[in-house]
C-alpha cells in the first residue's frame, strides 16, 4: 500500500528534522572569530599565501643543470 | 457484491491519511524553527569579523608544470602524500600516475569503462582506486615493475547502481569511501570489497565527498544534484547536518583546515562557506562578472586562500575571510574540472577538459 510507505518516510524525515532542530549551535560571530583565528594561527606555514621562495619550493624554477 | 471489510479499510485509509497530514504538518513546523534557531545566532557577517585582518597582497601563482598525455578530457586527479606524484583519470578510460616534478609518467592503467570520473591515491603511496561509468570502484596496487600489468592486480571494491562520481580512500589504505549517481555514499572494506555503511538522504546524484581532517573525528561531507551538501556520521550512517542554500547542483566540497567549517563549488557560479557550529553559510564568493559554474574547490593549508576552478576555463582565488577575490588565474583552453592542492600547500593542481593538468605554484 503505497499509503504506508508514504508514512514511513514521513516518518524519518520528521525524525531527521527532529535530530537537526536539536543541535547546539554558536554564534556566527564566534565562528567567526575560530576561524580567522585559526587563519593567522597558520599563515606563515602556508607557502601558497606567503610565497615560498624558489630555493625551498621544488616547484619553483630552479638553477638549471647543464652538462659539460 | 460489497465485501465486509470495506468500512473498515475506510476507516483506516482516513486515519493513514490524518497521520499523514500530522506529519507533514510537524516537518514544516520544524523546518520553520530549524530557520529561526539558525537565524537567531546569526549576528554578524564573516567578512565584518575580518575587517580588521591585513588585506592580501598581490599574488604571483603561474604553471610551473604541465602533464600532458590524457587523450581526452581529464576528470578527476588526487595527490599522492609523497607531495610529489600525482593521479588522474580521464574520459578516454585511462588512469594515469605522475611524477610532478618532473612531469614523468610513472604508470598507466587502461579502465574497462570511459568516463573515469572519480581517482584516488592510497595513504600509503601504493595504491590508486577509481571508477566511472562502470559504476564500480576498483583499486590497483601500483608496481614498482613498470613493465607489470596493473590491470591484472585489479581489485573491485565498491559496487553502485549509477555512475561512481567521487572517491576517497579514509585514513588508511582499508577503507573506501564512494558517493554515486545512485544518490547514495557508502564506505567499503577494500580487501573483502564488503559494504560497511551506507549512507541514504541526498533526492538526487551525489558529486562529490570529502572526509573531515582525522582530527575532528569521523564524518564527511558530500554535495550532490538536489542542491543539499550533507555532513554524516561515518559510523551511524546517519546525516547530522544538512545545508542547502545553493541553486544549483554542487560539484564539489572540501573541508576547511580545522575541520569546523567546508567550501563548496555550485553550478550556480558561487562557492560558498558553511560553519560546522554555527549550522550555517556564513560566506558566498561570487561577483557578477562569473556566471559559469565551479566544478572543484579547495584551500589552501592555513585556509585563507580558496581555490576554484570554473567551467569558463579560469581559476578564481578567494580570500575566505574578506569574501573578496585576490586573483583569477588564465591558462586551460577548456573548463576546469578538478583541483587539489597539494599536501604540503607548496602547490595546486588542476586538470582541465582541455587534456591537460597544471600545476602551480
Amino acid at each position: 500500500m503505497s499509503g504506508s510507505s508514504n508514512l514511513v518516510a514521513m516518518k524519518k524525515v520528521v525524525q531527521q528534522l527532529r535530530f537537526e532542530a536539536s543541535i547546539n549551535r554558536v554564534k556566527v560571530s564566534q565562528a567567526a572569530a575560530d576561524l580567522q583565528q585559526f587563519c593567522m594561527q597558520n599563515a606563515m606555514q602556508d607557502p601558497l599565501l606567503t610565497g615560498v621562495s624558489s630555493s625551498t619550493n621544488p616547484f619553483r624554477p630552479q638553477k638549471v643543470c647543464s652538462f659539460l | 457484491m460489497r465485501s465486509p471489510l470495506v468500512p473498515e479499510m475506510a476507516t483506516q485509509e482516513v486515519q493513514l491519511n490524518e497521520t499523514l497530514s500530522h506529519l507533514k504538518t510537524e516537518s514544516e513546523t520544524l523546518k520553520t524553527k530549524l530557520e529561526e534557531e539558525r537565524a537567531k545566532l546569526h549576528d554578524v557577517e564573516l567578512h565584518q569579523v575580518a575587517e580588521k585582518v591585513d588585506g592580501l597582497g598581490q599574488f604571483v601563482m603561474k604553471t610551473r608544470r604541465t602533464l600532458k598525455g590524457h587523450g581526452n578530457k581529464v576528470l578527476c586527479m588526487d595527490w599522492c602524500k609523497d607531495k610529489r606524484r600525482i593521479v588522474s583519470s580521464s574520459q578516454d578510460g585511462k588512469v594515469i600516475v605522475w611524477d610532478a616534478f618532473t612531469t614523468n609518467k610513472e604508470h598507466a592503467v587502461t579502465m574497462p569503462c570511459t568516463w573515469v570520473m572519480a581517482c584516488a591515491y592510497a595513504p600509503s603511496g601504493c595504491a590508486v582506486a577509481c571508477g566511472g561509468l562502470d559504476n564500480k570502484c576498483s583499486v590497483y596496487p601500483l608496481s614498482l615493475d613498470k613493465n607489470e600489468n596493473l590491470a591484472a592486480k585489479k581489485k573491485s571494491v565498491a559496487m553502485h547502481t549509477n555512475y561512481l562520481s567521487a572517491c576517497s580512500f579514509t585514513n588508511s589504505d582499508m577503507q573506501i569511501l564512494t558517493s554515486s549517481g545512485d544518490g547514495t555514499c557508502a564506505l567499503w572494506d577494500v580487501e573483502s570489497g564488503q559494504l560497511l555503511q551506507s549512507f541514504h538522504g541526498h533526492a538526487a546524484d551525489v558529486l562529490c565527498l570529502d572526509l573531515a581532517p582525522s582530527e575532528t573525528g569521523n564524518t564527511f561531507v558530500s554535495g550532490g544534484c538536489d542542491k543539499k551538501a550533507n555532513v554524516w556520521d561515518m559510523r551511524s550512517g546517519q546525516c547530522i547536518q544538512s545545508f542547502e542554500t545553493h541553486e544549483s547542483d554542487i560539484n564539489s566540497v572540501r573541508y576547511y583546515p580545522s575541520g569546523d567549517a567546508f567550501a563548496s563549488g555550485s553550478d550556480d557560479a558561487t562557492c560558498r562557506l558553511y560553519d560546522l557550529r554555527a549550522d550555517r553559510e556564513v560566506a558566498i564568493y561570487s561577483k557578477e562578472s562569473i556566471i559559469f559554474g565551479v566544478s572543484s574547490v579547495d584551500f589552501s593549508l592555513s585556509g585563507r586562500l580558496l581555490f576554484g576552478g570554473y567551467n569558463d576555463y579560469t581559476i578564481n582565488v578567494w580570500d575566505v575571510l574578506k569574501g573578496t577575490r585576490v586573483s583569477i588565474l588564465f591558462g586551460h583552453e577548456n573548463r576546469v574540472s578538478t583541483l587539489r592542492v597539494s599536501p604540503d600547500g607548496t602547490a595546486f593542481c588542476s586538470g582541465s577538459w582541455d587534456h591537460t593538468l597544471r600545476v602551480w605554484a
